[in-house]
């Protein structure tokens, strides 16, 4: 600090300072206060008028030579300033833009402890970073569904789990193309609201994951851990919990490669979010609760060497082997999951030829189903078909008799089981939104009865 | 005749096999005698080698064949001799008949018509279906159909035998008192309902890898004839095959797709001369048993989707996907007409996203 306020030329007062960081009882941690406890001495010293400091937010840390670095976590206070109601916000000239989409508050980007007291002395005019901010607001994607050759069947499985937001699991075999058609997910969601965007911004603000990315987050997240993940990693924690994997998917999509590799203690954990939509880490210092409101999609093999059941390579693994690998995932976890498809390999012969259906006409249907279901559900709670409760399911997936039947007549040859139930209605209520019918029909009722392909390879092991 | 106790007592022995008993049995006819012979006594046996006879002389005092008796009439279970009536008659023909066999459930069975189905462990849905149909077939027409009650064919063959109420007896590699695999004790309980369980190992034996081939001599010596569903290239489904034409017993194999690496071991027998089986009758009528002619099954009515999806269906996998390419057709209605088709009974539904035709 002394030779921060030397190198920029002030004076650094040859005297006891007594500093109070009030309020007392909150444990004060972080580099962010270098900057204003600087600027705090020299309004002190008189060397920068106290009276024009008033009302001002300020943060940044502080190198040597007195120039200011950007931190972490600038949107949450920006908000908070706006919640105060006060003036503005002084933050380090990086962590401009990202303060700036916060509307209503003046945002001062400062490079040195110099141009601050110039600010405050009224010699410093700030570049005008509101205007920079409005232009960012555009969608790009990393890939496009259309590059997913053949597939129709599992991206219209995705298209029906993206407009009901229902989670979803894919078994097939290695080299299926499972991870790169999850990759695309993110491109058939609906564009994120305003609210949405902002919610994630400051969970990657105080992640620190903003750093060079400017401004307001726009694209759905798509964050696909290692099965290697520790517990903190997944759902946050460090003893200032900072948000883990399932917060950063928050409006997005947490996708969970090798479901099975994760261990079982991981995959216990994502009952909470999943439930709750939330996350709440405890630790010695401070309970956090984060938002974690993703979509999982989950990959697996159907066994250690991906090739049990399939008639056309034998696979290598013992009984045993395939038993244990498929029973880590079974039980309250797969009770959360709607959808379990199968994915092959696309014959390359076929590729050339195959019509690809692309990500923005997909996108459209999700968004019209979506729009339905927000009507529907208006005032309930809940937004999503995933989202409905037994007694919901009863209300809004009323069956006909004709297709009672069809459910009756189902459960009975296929063998489903009791859990399959609701998960199917709720499916078959999705897609009727995507065919904008009111009510579920026989045709819906008869696609949705095919999600359940997972079932298929525990009903093997019965033997 | 010799002394129960005797028998159980050298079937107790390790390295002691039926045909080195039979040797012993010559000499020996009670429990006591064989006790108290002498290591000379012991060597004069043709069939008995210095170093078999000092296993003999090691194990004969560890043994105690009235324990094991009583332990297995605990159990719930009998001990039948090669000299009882309800040994089956069938595998006392062969070389080596095992001296006792330990059985639970109903012996009487054990004296029908019998049908061996075995398998591989890792059956196809194909192979599990039509091992369940056929052992299904033949328990109707009271044939009992043995097994080794394994994971798998094996399993499957058991089941099908029940669901149509008719006597099956599952052969172990292990002690009577042992389950293997674990996952098939409600299958057990189920075989010693209708029909019986029986091993030539002594109790709590454990399903040693050593044990399987013995088991399987006796799985096809005590049959007329062994189906073999579905193996691998390497398979024990095969061993006994090998084991039933040793014996001078009929062979029959089920074919499948010339793509699948399980019907390898079976395509293997047919171009050996194992009889190619459809279904029971094939096998019946290489037996001389009749069978009435069922009614045929009638075409259910199709809509002009479901039978143009039908058309692309066959009787190996089909991807779904390959269905969607090929119709150009939206997949969710691809879909809805699977189902439809699959609650016809027309095809199955395979793990993965495959489809084929039943």
């Amino acid at each position: 600090m002394r030779a921060a306020i030397k190198n920029q030329d002030f004076d650094f007062p040859i005297k006891r300072i007594t500093l109070n960081l009030a309020p007392a009882d909150i444990k004060k941690e972080g580099p962010h206060f270098d900057f204003p406890i600087a600027l705090g001495i020299l309004a002190a010293t008189e060397q920068v008028p106290a009276s024009a400091l008033e009302g001002y937010a300020i943060v940044g840390e502080l190198s040597l030579d007195g120039r200011v670095r950007p931190i972490n976590g600038i949107l949450p206070m920006a908000i908070e300033v706006k919640q105060k109601a006060l003036k503005g916000i002084v933050v380090p000239l990086e962590n401009a833009e990202e303060a700036a989409v916060i509307k209503g508050i003046e945002v001062i980007g400062v490079k040195s402890l110099k141009e601050a007291v110039e600010y405050f002395k009224g010699e410093f005019k700030p570049d005008d970073i509101a205007s920079k901010v409005q232009d960012a607001f555009s969608l790009d994607f990393e890939g496009d569904f259309s590059e997913v050759k053949g597939q129709e069947v599992i991206k219209r499985a995705l298209e029906i789990a993206a407009a009901g937001h229902h989670n979803l699991i894919m078994v097939g075999p290695p080299g299926s193309g499972k991870t790169m058609i999850a990759k695309r997910i993110p491109t058939i969601l609906p564009s994120m609201t305003f609210e949405e965007s902002l919610e994630l911004t400051k969970i990657y603000s105080i992640a620190g994951l903003l750093a060079g990315k400017s401004s307001l987050i726009k694209t759905r997240p798509f964050r696909a851990p290692h099965h290697s993940i520790t517990p903190v990693g997944l759902v946050g924690g460090g003893r200032i919990p900072r948000p883990g994997e399932v917060s950063l998917a928050h409006h997005g999509v947490l996708f969970l490669d090798e479901l099975p590799e994760f261990s079982k203690e991981i995959l216990e954990l994502l009952r909470e979010p999943l439930e709750e939509g939330k996350i709440t880490i405890s630790r010695m210092n401070a309970t956090v609760t984060y938002p974690a409101s993703f979509m999982l999609v989950a990959a697996m093999n159907p066994c250690p060497c991906g090739y049990f059941q399939d008639p056309f390579h034998e696979c290598s693994c013992p009984p045993h082997k395939v038993h244990s690998y498929l029973s880590k995932i079974s039980g309250p976890l797969l009770d959360r999951i709607d959808m379990q498809v199968g994915v092959l390999p696309v014959a390359f012969s076929d590729l050339e030829k195959v019509n690809s259906t692309d990500s923005a006409t997909i996108r459209n249907r999700v968004e019209l189903a979506r729009k339905l279901q927000l009507m529907r559900y208006k005032g309930q709670n809940i937004f999503y078909n995933s989202q409905l409760t037994p007694a919901m399911v009863n209300k809004y997936c009323k069956l006909g008799k004709a297709e009672k039947l069809l459910m009756k007549e189902a459960f009975e040859k296929l063998k489903l089981s009791a859990r399959a139930h609701n998960k199917i209605l709720k499916v078959a209520r999705t897609i009727a939104d995507l065919d904008q019918s009111e009510n579920i029909k026989e045709i819906h009722l008869a696609e949705a009865l095919q999600f359940r392909n997972l079932d298929k390879y525990f009903q093997y092991l019965k033997v | 005749m010799a002394e129960l106790e005797l028998l159980v007592a050298l079937n107790m022995i390790p390295y002691l096999g039926p045909v080195r008993i039979r040797g012993l049995l010559n000499c020996f006819n009670t429990y006591s005698d064989f006790m108290n012979a002498t290591r000379e006594r012991l060597l004069s046996v043709p069939e008995v080698t210095p170093k078999i006879c000092d296993i003999i002389l090691e194990f004969r005092k560890k043994v105690n064949p009235f324990d094991e008796i009583e332990r297995i009439k605990k159990l719930g279970a009998k001990i039948i001799t090669i000299e009882d009536e309800e040994y089956p008659r069938l595998l006392a023909e062969i070389y080596d008949p095992p001296v006792v066999l330990y059985v639970l459930g109903e012996a009487s069975v054990l004296n029908m018509e019998s049908i061996a189905i075995v398998g591989t462990r890792k059956p196809t849905s194909y192979g599990q279906k039509i091992a369940e149909q056929i052992a299904g077939e033949l328990a109707e027409f009271n044939i009992n159909v043995v097994s080794g009650m394994a994971r798998g064919i094996d399993s499957f063959a058991h089941k099908g035998a029940l669901k149509a109420g008719g006597p099956t007896t599952a052969v172990l590699g292990c002690g009577i008192d042992v389950v293997y695999p674990l996952e098939n004790h409600e299958l057990m309980k189920k075989i010693v309902k209708k029909g019986c369980v029986i091993t030539s190992f002594p109790a709590n034996s454990k399903p040693l890898p050593s044990n399987f081939p013995a088991r399987n001599r006796i799985i096809s010596g005590m049959t007329r004839g062994t189906l073999v569903v579905e193996a691998a290239e390497k398979s024990g489904a095969l061993i006994t095959a090998d084991f039933a034409l040793e014996q001078g017993r009929d062979v029959f194999a089920v074919p499948g797709s010339v793509f699948s690496p399980y019907s390898r071991g079976t395509h293997k027998l047919i171009k050996q001369g194992a009889k190619l089986v459809e279904c029971a009758n094939d096998i019946l009528e290489e037996l001389n048993l009749r069978k009435n002619d069922s009614a045929e099954i009638k075409e259910p009515d199709l809509t002009l989707e479901e039978s143009e999806v039908l058309d692309m269906i066959d009787y190996t996998p089909v991807n779904i996907e390959f269905i969607v390419q090929k119709t150009n057709k939206p997949p969710g209605e691809i879909n809805a007409v699977i189902t439809r088709l699959q609650l016809k009974n027309m095809i199955t539904l395979l793990p993965g996203g495959y489809v084929m035709k039943i």
